[in-house]
């Protein structure tokens, strides 16, 4: 049995690739995020890849890797990035890292009850 | 101010086999230590990042293509500061100054940010790293915990 603290969700409309991952991503569970969305990416060719990040729990710099993995794809690709919603625990991992100056991403969500949520 | 000796008032002791999966497992142990000092939400978001990554560096680095074992030390003061020391008997870190250096990395495929140790800095009030050459990797965070309020 393979132990995973994080999952990704994926829905395609109109050649918009929407991920949506749930959960922590650290070096262990971002190998598969990463796996997942690089096959989605070559086996549906969509025209834009969207992570939505507001379920995010935790993460760590393993997630910045597969968020600034999945930009470089998707302009290798020529398609549009983007990362509209970001939970607590994501948005100040780029800020810390200056990911402004690369990536279009959202202000926190609403999800304010996570944040209160200790351990 | 004279400040008064700090004096250690807790210790937990564990060790774990280097697999990613216990990535997790290391930074929830370094979360319910914390609890008893009834940190903000923000400090123990901070430390369990900053024991997150290295730990991971003991998967990824100290113990490339084996599993060893990760030792992980946590100390709690009186004056409210933790300490976290996490050592391995690896590879050890041929250039120190270098593999701290923000976008580091030794991954070719360009899949890791090379920030973890810039993240152990942003989000503790210290970080020391030992290394020895085929001896392994010592990395202690400290972090002083803000006051407790009196209103709760």
């Amino acid at each position: 049995m393979e132990f995973k603290s994080a999952d990704a969700y994926f829905s395609q409309s109109r050649g918009v690739l929407k991920c949506t991952i749930r959960g922590e991503i650290d070096h262990h569970s971002a190998k598969s995020i990463r796996e997942e969305i690089d096959k989605r990416l070559r086996d549906e060719s969509p025209s834009e890849l969207v992570i939505d990040m507001g379920g995010v729990t935790f993460m760590d710099s393993s997630g910045l890797g597969v968020v600034l993995g999945r930009y470089q794809k998707a302009r290798e690709y020529g398609i549009g990035f983007s990362v509209p919603r970001t939970a607590p625990a994501v948005k100040r991992m780029f800020d810390m890292a200056g990911l402004e100056r690369i990536i279009k991403y959202g202000e926190e969500n609403s999800n304010t009850e996570k944040t209160e949520r200790r351990g | 101010m004279k400040s008064k000796e700090k004096s250690c008032e807790n210790t937990l002791k564990v060790s774990f086999e280097s697999l990613s999966r216990n990535e997790s497992l290391a930074r929830s142990l370094a979360s319910a230590f914390m609890t008893q000092l009834d940190p903000t939400v923000s400090e123990l978001a901070d430390m369990k990042c900053a024991v997150s990554e290295a730990v991971t560096n003991c998967t990824v680095h100290a113990y490339k293509n084996t599993v060893g074992t990760v030792y992980m030390t946590m100390k709690a003061y009186s004056d409210r500061s933790v300490r976290i020391e996490i050592r391995d008997k690896g590879c050890g870190i041929d250039n120190i100054e270098e593999a701290m250096q923000p976008l580091f990395t030794t991954d070719p495929d360009g899949e890791r940010s090379g920030m973890g140790f810039t993240v152990m800095e942003n989000f503790t009030d210290g970080v020391r790293v030992i290394s020895r050459r085929g001896k392994g990797t010592k990395v202690t965070l400290t972090k002083k915990l803000s006051s407790l309020r009196s209103d709760t």
